[in-house]
């Protein structure tokens, strides 16, 4: 028997919910106008709304029956992915290209089901000589190869 | 004549040597990610859009297109060779062709797949010339009313008619329409859901929203799930279709031709949708149905014509009307909009080039495609050897890069990161993404006009259905919504979903 808690429609209902209320509340902030002359407030309140009314439709939707959220997923690919790109927005301004690429690269390659070390330094050694050459010397794009050393 | 000479302007600016090694680029590219599966056009473009922001825009937009229908007939190869939809639009083909590629047939099959789609690409090429300015034409009377309803009618279509749930998709247009506005309200100047950053004031970045959903989203969603990627090639041996196999393969190319560039105008109707319903005619037509699934040669004609006169067709609306019909052309549209190209009728009058240009590049591609894949399908085939593990590192990197070279702000790395896991959360809790990427593109112009018709008609809103064009994209939305209610019709697309 599928649980409401691992129910795909309840979660997304939830999260629909939240989004238009935040939208709601938040754009009472900004003059709602009249329909004649709609205010920055008009269009974002409708749309939170239409987005609240989604919600409840499927959070109760969700709650009778719905599918299961399948089990199929790596938290480590959820957590070391968007790291990995932070790490990168981190470092390309500071450290230069090449360390921001090559930590990218071996990051997210850490995010896999199989990490085989040489393997991995072939391809980011490679990946980046090629970036290098495609990016910086080929369309000329403006960032320094090692910054800040 | 007119389109003639429209045409051979065409041709003389797809023909220059830039445009034509763009063109060569882009449907190289989209071969490749055809062929392999787990990246696919949408995030391909996504990433590769920022990198043609220092090309013209005609090159820009042929190498754009090249990548999105060359990636259907990579998708075939795949389909035929290995038995795996290297596209989605090539999951029908799967069923005939890869049967007869275990009956020693895959050179026919892939030679028909290829002809079809040269024959399909032809026709699209040729409904776009023609359909095209009489299209702008009616479009350039336009006021805000008109547009607001054609916009809500595209996205309701498009919601409604896409794979997947209905009611998540119409909400996922209402969100993205929400993303959209993020940023300095145009008429007040008043900063909107920017929560005090200074980067959010000019909106939240168009490649950042694409690239994050569409290539991270996908990538932390595709290491979780299994990867079905065992190699079994089947031998090419032979290319040439038989007399026999041209002769049963014309009818259906002929028919999935028509049926999709039917569906190609249609908001929302995937490739996929072209294919199946190709697939199922030729199906119901034949004079022994049970050959299908056991390689019959219409089935791999019929459904490779439909999806790539499909895929042409999806440019009639995103050309003539500015309306995006799904989630590349939504990307096509922010391409145009970046080189500071606002998209509509009027782009056709001041750009002809690159009306006239693109169409030709197209006819150019797919005569390349036919000419690229057919002697080079050992080269594609190896290409299925190299595993995910070193394909998504290096869509990160390109990702990466694409997204920094925008405004050279880590800011927006930092953005597309947020969201991927956004893209990641949508995916598995069953929404699909592309119709919120419709929304975010339109969500501007949406509002826009909204508030532009309501001061025109003094704040009555009678003034949507008041306007006869205007009255008519209100009925067909209304329409589509009560028709996909009806318990008949729904029971039907589950069916066809599954």
């Amino acid at each position: 028997m599928p649980s409401i808690l691992t129910s795909k429609d309840f979660w997304g209902g939830v999260m629909l919910i939240a989004i238009g209320v935040a939208a709601v509340v938040i754009a009472r902030d900004y003059p709602f106008g009249t329909a004649l002359r709609m205010g920055p407030g008009y269009f974002p309140t409708v749309l939170g709304a239409v987005l609240c009314a989604f919600g409840l439709y499927l959070a109760a939707r969700g709650a009778r029956s719905s599918d299961a959220i399948s089990g199929d997923w790596s938290p480590r690919a959820l957590i070391i992915v968007p790291l990995s790109l932070v790490l990168f927005g981190v470092l390309i301004d500071r450290a230069g290209f090449i360390p921001a690429l090559v930590v990218l690269i071996i990051g997210s390659s850490a995010a896999g089901k199989e990490f085989r070390l040489g393997e991995v330094v072939l391809l980011a050694v490679a990946l980046t000589l090629f970036c290098v050459v495609v990016f910086i010397w080929g369309l000329g794009l403006p960032y320094p190869l090692l910054a800040g050393f | 004549m007119d389109l003639f000479n429209n045409l051979i302007f065409g041709f003389a600016v797809a023909l220059s040597l830039q445009n034509l090694l763009y063109c060569f680029i882009g449907v190289l590219v989209g071969t490749l990610i055809g062929v392999l599966p787990g990246i696919g056009p949408l995030a391909t473009i996504a990433m590769l859009l920022p990198i043609t922001f220092n090309v013209a825009p005609v090159a820009a937009l042929i190498m754009l297109a090249g990548i999105y229908y060359g990636a259907q007939y990579g998708g075939s190869t795949t389909a035929i060779l290995v038995n795996l939809p290297g596209e989605t639009s090539s999951v029908v083909t799967c069923i005939d062709g890869y049967q007869m590629a275990r009956q020693g047939r895959a050179g026919p099959a892939l030679a028909i797949a290829a002809i079809g789609s040269f024959f399909a690409g032809t026709v699209g090429t040729l409904l776009i010339a023609l359909a095209g300015p009489p299209l702008a034409e009616v479009a350039l009377k336009f006021g805000a009313p008109e547009y607001f309803s054609l916009m809500l009618m595209g996205l309701v279509a498009a919601a409604i008619l896409a794979q997947g749930d209905m009611v998540k998709s119409l909400a996922m247009v209402a969100l993205g329409l929400l993303l959209g506005i993020v940023g300095n309200d145009v008429n007040t100047g008043l900063p909107r859901f920017t929560f005090g950053i200074n980067e959010l004031t000019d909106g939240i970045g168009f490649v950042v929203v694409a690239v994050g959903v569409f290539a991270v989203g996908e990538i932390i969603s595709n290491i979780g799930g299994s990867e079905p990627r065992e190699v079994f090639t089947a031998k090419v041996t032979h290319l040439y279709p038989t007399r026999d196999d041209l002769r049963r393969s014309l009818g259906p190319i002929l028919r999935g031709t028509a049926l999709g560039s039917f569906f190609g105008v249609l908001p929302g109707t995937g490739p996929a949708v072209a294919s199946l319903s190709s697939y199922l005619v030729e199906k119901k037509l034949a004079d022994d149905p049970s050959r299908f699934g056991r390689g019959a040669i219409e089935g791999v004609a019929g459904p490779e014509a439909a999806n790539n006169a499909d895929a042409q067709c999806k440019f009639i609306p995103m050309l003539t009307l500015g309306l995006p019909v799904s989630g590349v052309m939504a990307l096509m549209l922010g391409a145009l909009t970046i080189q500071g190209i606002q998209p509509g009728p009027e782009v056709m009058a001041q750009r002809p080039e690159l009306f006239w240009g693109l169409i030709a590049s197209m006819w150019i591609g797919n005569l390349m495609l036919v000419v690229l894949n057919l002697p080079l399908v050992g080269v594609w085939v190896s290409m299925l050897k190299v595993p995910y593990r070193l394909l998504f590192p290096a869509i990160m990197a390109f990702s990466a890069i694409g997204i920094y070279s925008v405004n050279n702000s880590a800011y927006e790395i930092y953005m597309a990161a947020l969201f991927g896991v956004l893209g990641f959360l949508w995916i598995k809790l069953g929404f699909s993404p592309a119709p919120m990427l419709l929304g975010f593109v339109l969500g501007p112009m949406m509002e826009e006009n909204l508030r532009r018709a309501m001061l025109m008609s003094r704040g009555d809103p009678s003034v949507f259905v008041t306007r006869p064009i205007s009255l008519g994209f209100i009925i067909v939305t209304v329409l589509i919504l009560v028709l996909m209610m009806a318990p008949a019709i729904r029971k039907g697309r589950e069916k066809v979903a599954e």
